[in-house]
């Protein structure tokens, strides 16, 4: 250890500021009585109390989450059954379908956004030329959903798939098990850990997308991120402030127990060895 | 077997076709579509005139990157450094912004750039001359530094803290100084991390139009606010949106392609 750790230290200790005194700042103006944003008159949580009262903020809470669960539950089945597929094929097809598959990774939101949207209008305008009444809603806003959470399973479980000790399996099929039955008890709880880790990252996609919903939805559907965003073009709406400082501790909570249920693994881990 | 596992990927290979190849091959098809349902390359010759808007884009997303990377690599050296508490702690203290919506944290600025806001109190607090930043391209370079700040730290910390230990002091046993094992050892090793943080930073940066919304009040037009324009805005015009959007895919394509070749193609999605 020849050089200082200070540097460092003090360039981290910036960063964390930079980070978080926004968030501080919200955080301290959401108890804030005057409609300000910049100068506190007194202490209230009267901007809690009116979000709770928000019918469209509560009616679009639990429109986010029954679409990160429903979106999150079937990305996850078909994530998982395709992964297992494309690892199976052949090394030309399964490079195309890999290519495609990392298409809405990497493209900017907005193109996948936008992308979708033609398809449902076109679509759209098809059912309704047959009379059918139709129109962009919860329907294609899970459908956008689920296409742009697929690829993120696949690429969790994929890499447990590499790691499997293939004689397992045959060593299954040669005790008489058929396949199916070989791979819902012998391959599917080797990965596991990458199918929950999948579905816990789709989860977190779906509740906090915002482009790809606000081109993909009708009128009538909003999720909580849009809410946000309408929220703020009205400039001041201190229910914002309110709003943040719950996600933030609900977040800090969970990456809080996550970590020490982390560490309890590492120790028990440690212990049997 | 392996035939018949192939087959399970089947459902999703149609899903694929109907919702990620279709929508893309729709993109393209627009943007060489007129109004009149013709070919034409009218869309094209149109962006022309958005020249500014281009410019801006790209500038603003490039200026993010540099200032992200100038802040970003000292920052995961500096991370990968430390050991047990601290290290978890800073990693916690990184990742948790990302946990939260992009609206709320470019929001949490607004109140502090504003002309009358937080910075400017503490500008006159200390005697210094108040800025006006809030709506100028300014204030949104520095919303993107803000959100996209963790995407160019993560990789380069990740690359890091892969490379080899023993390799570092193979360097300095053979007489490296502090400086040329950095130089010639670290930093070349780091290369593929540094890649795929500007890319993670600029491709967001430059079809943002989240941020540019909520600092730039409309004022310093990007390209997502013009495609957004095209698509919910009053003048709905999918084709020339299509056309931006094409061009926009292009960009990003030929810089995938060119962190492709630099680092090797990684499959792995980064969890956290």
């Amino acid at each position: 250890m020849r050089r200082s750790r200070v540097p460092g230290r003090v360039l981290q200790a910036l960063v964390a500021v930079f980070l978080y005194a926004p968030i501080l700042v919200l955080i301290f103006f959401s108890f804030n009585s005057d409609k300000s944003r910049v100068s506190f008159k007194g202490f209230t949580l009267d901007w809690y109390k009116r979000l709770f009262e928000n019918e469209q903020v509560l009616s679009a809470l639990s429109l986010t989450l029954i679409l990160a669960l429903l979106s999150a539950l079937i990305a996850t089945v078909i994530g998982t059954v395709s992964a297992v597929g494309i690892y199976n094929m052949k090394k030309r097809p399964r490079k195309i379908l890999l290519a495609l598959n990392n298409v809405p990774v990497v493209n900017p939101d907005i193109i996948t956004g936008v992308s979708l949207m033609l398809v449902f209008v076109l679509f759209v305008t098809f059912l309704r030329s047959l009379g059918v009444g139709a129109g962009l809603g919860f329907t294609t806003l899970l459908i956008a959903h689920v296409t742009f959470n697929i690829p993120y399973v696949i690429l969790s479980v994929l890499p447990k798939l590499r790691q499997l000790n293939k004689n397992t399996y045959e060593a299954a099929l040669d005790l008489g098990a058929n396949p199916l039955r070989a791979y819902m008890r012998v391959i599917l709880p080797e990965i596991m850990p990458g199918v929950v880790s999948g579905a816990i990252i789709a989860f977190t996609m779906s509740i906090d997308d915002f482009l790809i919903s606000y081109f993909t939805t009708g009128t009538s559907v909003q999720t909580l991120p849009m809410r946000i965003y309408s929220m703020t073009r009205k400039r001041v709406s201190p229910e914002i402030n309110a709003l943040s400082t719950l996600m933030f501790v609900t977040v800090l909570a969970l990456l809080i127990i996550i970590n020490i249920l982390q560490a309890r693994d590492q120790k028990k881990k440690e212990r049997r060895l | 077997m392996k035939k018949r596992g192939g087959l399970l990927a089947a459902p999703y290979t149609v899903w694929m076709a109907l919702f990620t190849v279709i929508p893309m091959l729709l993109v393209v098809y627009f943007a060489f579509t007129g109004e009149d349902g013709r070919f034409t390359f009218g869309n094209f010759s149109q962006l022309l005139g958005y020249g500014a808007v281009f410019g801006r884009s790209f500038w603003l997303a490039a200026l993010a990157t540099v200032v992200c990377l100038a802040v970003g690599y000292p920052l995961a050296y500096a991370m990968s450094r430390e050991t047990g508490a601290v290290r978890n702690t800073a990693m916690l203290l990184l990742m948790l912004p990302m946990w939260i919506n992009i609206l709320l944290r470019t929001y949490a600025w607004m109140s502090i750039l504003e002309n009358k806001g937080l910075l400017n109190q503490l500008l006159s607090f200390l005697r210094l001359p108040p800025v006006r930043i809030i709506n100028t391209p300014a204030a949104v370079a520095l919303g993107m530094v803000y959100n996209y700040l963790p995407f160019m730290v993560l990789p380069i910390l990740t690359v890091i803290q892969k490379i080899d230990g023993s390799v570092i002091e193979a360097a300095q046993d053979l007489g490296g100084s502090q400086f040329t094992v950095f130089k010639r050892v670290i930093l070349p090793l780091s290369l593929p991390g540094v890649l795929s943080g500007v890319t993670m930073v600029f491709v967001p940066g430059v079809s943002t139009f989240i941020i540019s919304q909520l600092l730039g009040g409309g004022k310093s037009m990007m390209l997502g606010d013009l495609i957004e324009m095209q698509f919910l805005g009053s003048t709905y015009n999918p084709y020339l949106g299509s056309a931006i959007s094409l061009v926009m895919m292009v960009i990003v394509l030929i810089s995938m392609a060119v962190m492709n070749r630099f680092g090797e193609g990684e499959e792995e999605v980064m969890v956290l």
